[in-house]
């Protein structure tokens, strides 16, 4: 695989909530909780039944997805001639174009842009872009309030948390645990919490509503995100359940979206497709509640496009690794990865959790920590993340690649290289077998260092006494 | 037709009951089985693990000792699963991708074997036991085995399948997965494990040593009374005194 240097990226940064903890370590506490196991299990269980069924009601899902990912593949491979024709399309239609190299870019341009309008607050539409560049905190820096109004990240926010999920961001929450956030913390944020609020799911419901009302009516300044761009109409496109995105979406004076540059799709008809794709894969719907679309600035108001690079053309860059691209954060590969089900995302200490995390962040981010190497290493190779995959992102394979890019731990490599060494002459290795087969009384039941990993949940085998290239040889291939 | 034996480096150190298995029932169904003794390892270990290089040395050394074999038969899901599926992306050389995919399409599970090339699903085999199947993950989604291993267990003579409940569900072991990540592997083959014992089963029956040997480990560790047992041993099963029984592994 070769990488080329395609232009000039900038310092990529992105939020990571944990310091130093590897994977394996996160995950450890993580299986621990048996109340994020529960949470886990039974909100993954649920989608992943509800994604299953409606896929499977359209024959024709196989040639949709190939549509998908040669579609995201065509436009990757011409993203420089799509950009320009969108930002031309944009600017056409009365809107700004602004280009961000990184997460500081993105940034600042963004708090400029919201300092020029004079205003402190600003809602925000669920955006995976901006959580990626930090951009509440960045704001928070100069004095402006974001306030998130989809509804889980509104319970991350209240609860001072992570996202855990990329479609459903509390995931790892369950009703009563939020009943207690909005209580203790609604009023910090605005109106406070009905009295004697219960756990139940339509009062909850009722109270973030009264809760977000307010701030809708009163706010003049939107950030969102979006899940596509037209290029030839330069129109964005958000999918969502709550109708909360469109509030922000139409109500405000000054909208600024901030859009990672893969998100293109060339044409009305290439969105098609992937208005098919993504509900059913996400939520496991035929069709999403709302579909917002905007065209430019809408007389009154203005709009505001920031294309996000932080370390998407390197990706771009990379022969196998740019797959990751294709991506529509959907987020099928999370609920049906049998890690992420028993992890949560907070292990993976990345905004993109799961097995897509766990090949985006290490190529975004780089393996420079602990943490960022111990990602690719974050799954079991079992190929349901692949299987599910509505761009057809070969997850696996791309894992094991950055597995190769990865360095590795001393006591491994050199385990590696005593195997190498022995699998090199069948001569060695029957010597090893036979070694073994002496010694197979005396292996103990836990096994010391990394390899304790084993023994401590599992027996080892019995080690025969005769491996079956001898047998083969002793009898003549069972003949004697 | 010259028919090889690939056992599998797993296999041929920890598990040489399910070779001999192999080799009992193909000479039965009339096929003389090789085992040519250059073949070590697929490399999947290393390959998985980032050694992309000595991964790459293994896979040249299986396409030598296999390439001039009409077909290959393999026990294992897994390593037949990295030889189709990851040889041909190895293949960055002329002469080596040449070698590759000459060798790769005659590479058969033993389930394909048996019922793709030599047509048969009942294969006299008799086993009264209760027994429910795993299909493990690189068997399903790698080799795409479909329903053939069911369809040879059915005919089993005696035999009672019972459905595995979650059986797509990846066991956990995952070869170097389960001694990285140890907690979720873990907590992955409870699952698994929990699956298992709620079918009532006497025996776990998979394609695949490796992920036979991860919930075994589990199950023997919590003295659950299941043992776990590889589908060409099940298949190799006759009624006494019937057929040729098959060596005892002493």
């Amino acid at each position: 695989m070769s990488r080329t240097f395609l232009g000039m990226p900038g310092t990529v940064s992105m939020m990571g909530y944990t310091g130093k903890e590897t994977f394996p370590e996160n995950a450890a506490k993580a299986v621990r909780n048996s109340q994020l196991r529960f949470n886990l299990r039974k909100a993954t269980g649920t989608i992943r039944g509800r994604r299953a069924s409606v896929v499977g009601e359209l024959p024709d899902w196989p040639d949709l997805r190939q549509a998908g990912k040669a579609i995201k593949d065509h436009t990757l491979r011409n993203l420089d001639t799509y950009l320009v024709r969108l930002e031309e399309a944009v600017t056409k239609a009365g809107g700004h174009v602004h280009w961000a190299r990184d997460a500081a870019e993105a940034n600042r341009i963004v708090t400029d842009l919201v300092k020029a309008t004079g205003e402190t607050q600003v809602v925000k539409v669920k955006s995976m872009a901006t959580q990626e560049i930090g951009l509440n905190e960045a704001l928070h820096a100069e004095g402006i309030t974001a306030y998130e109004t989809d509804l889980a990240e509104l319970i991350v926010q209240l609860g001072d948390d992570w996202p855990s999920h990329i479609l459903v961001p509390a995931i790892h929450r369950n009703r009563s645990e939020i009943r207690d956030i909005f209580v203790r913390h609604m009023s910090e944020w605005g109106r406070p919490a009905p009295e004697r609020l219960t756990d139940d799911p339509a009062a909850l419901a009722e109270a973030a509503r009264l809760h977000l009302r307010e701030r809708f009516l009163s706010t003049k300044v939107a950030i969102s995100g979006a899940n596509f761009m037209v290029a030839e109409t330069g129109t964005l496109v958000v999918l969502e359940s709550e109708g909360n995105g469109r509030m922000c979406l139409t109500l405000p004076e000054t909208l600024i979206s901030v859009v990672g540059i893969e998100k293109l799709v060339p044409t009305w008809r290439d969105l098609e497709v992937f208005l098919q794709l993504l509900p059913r894969s996400s939520t496991g719907e035929r069709m999403n509640p709302y579909t917002s679309m905007w065209t430019g600035a809408t007389e009154g108001q203005e709009f505001h496009l920031v294309l996000l690079d932080n370390g998407r053309t390197g990706v771009l860059a990379d022969d196998l690794g740019r797959q990751a691209l294709r991506c529509i954060r959907c987020s099928a590969c999370l609920n049906v990865c049998p890690v992420y089900e028993r992890s949560g995302g907070h292990a993976y200490g990345s905004v993109y959790p799961g097995p897509i995390g766990a090949i985006l962040t290490p190529q975004l981010r780089g393996m420079g920590s602990e943490l960022d190497r111990s990602l690719p290493y974050a799954s079991s190779l079992c190929g349901a993340c692949y299987e599910v995959c509505p761009v057809a992102i070969d997850i696996p394979s791309v894992l094991v690649e950055l597995r190769g890019r990865s360095r590795h731990p001393v006591a491994e490599r050199a385990g590696m290289a005593a195997a190498g060494w022995v699998f090199e002459r069948p001569g060695r290795l029957a010597r090893a077998q036979r070694m073994g087969g002496r010694m197979r009384r005396l292996v103990p039941k836990r096994l010391p260092g990394p390899l304790g990993g084993w023994t401590d949940t599992r027996d080892l085998p019995a080690i025969p006494r005769e491996s079956f290239r001898d047998w083969w040889n002793r009898t003549d291939g069972g003949s004697r | 037709m010259r028919v090889a034996l690939f056992i599998t480096c797993v296999n041929d150190t920890l598990f040489p009951d399910t070779g001999k298995a192999v080799v009992t029932l193909l000479r039965r169904l009339g096929v003389d089985v090789d085992f040519p003794e250059a073949q070590t390892c697929c490399g999947q270990m290393h390959l998985n693990t980032g050694y992309r290089d000595e991964g790459v040395r293994l896979a040249r050394r299986f396409v030598d000792v296999f390439r001039d074999y009409d077909a290959v038969v393999v026990p294992s899901g897994s390593c037949g699963a990295m030889v189709r599926e990851q040889y041909p992306r190895l293949a960055d050389d002329g002469a080596f991708a040449e070698a590759v995919a000459g060798t790769v399409p005659r590479v058969y599970d033993l389930s394909e074997f048996l019922v793709d090339v030599l047509g048969v699903t009942d294969v006299g085999a008799y086993f009264p036991h209760r027994v429910t199947y795993h299909p493990t993950c690189h068997s399903l989604r790698g080799l795409h085995l479909g329903d053939r291993p069911r369809r040879l267990l059915e005919q089993v003579k005696g035999l009672e399948l019972v459905p595995l409940p979650g059986a797509e569900e990846c066991c956990g072991f995952g070869g170097t997965f389960a001694v990285k990540n140890p907690d979720i592997s873990a907590a992955m083959c409870s699952d698994k494990v929990r699956n298992v014992l709620d079918t009532g089963a006497e025996v776990l029956c998979a394609a695949d040593n490796s992920c036979l040997m991860h919930i075994g480990g589990t199950l023997t560790r919590q003295k659950a009374g299941v043992r776990v047992m590889h589908l060409a041993e099940i298949l190799a099963s006759t009624e006494p005194g019937n057929t040729r029984e098959r060596e005892d592994s002493r």
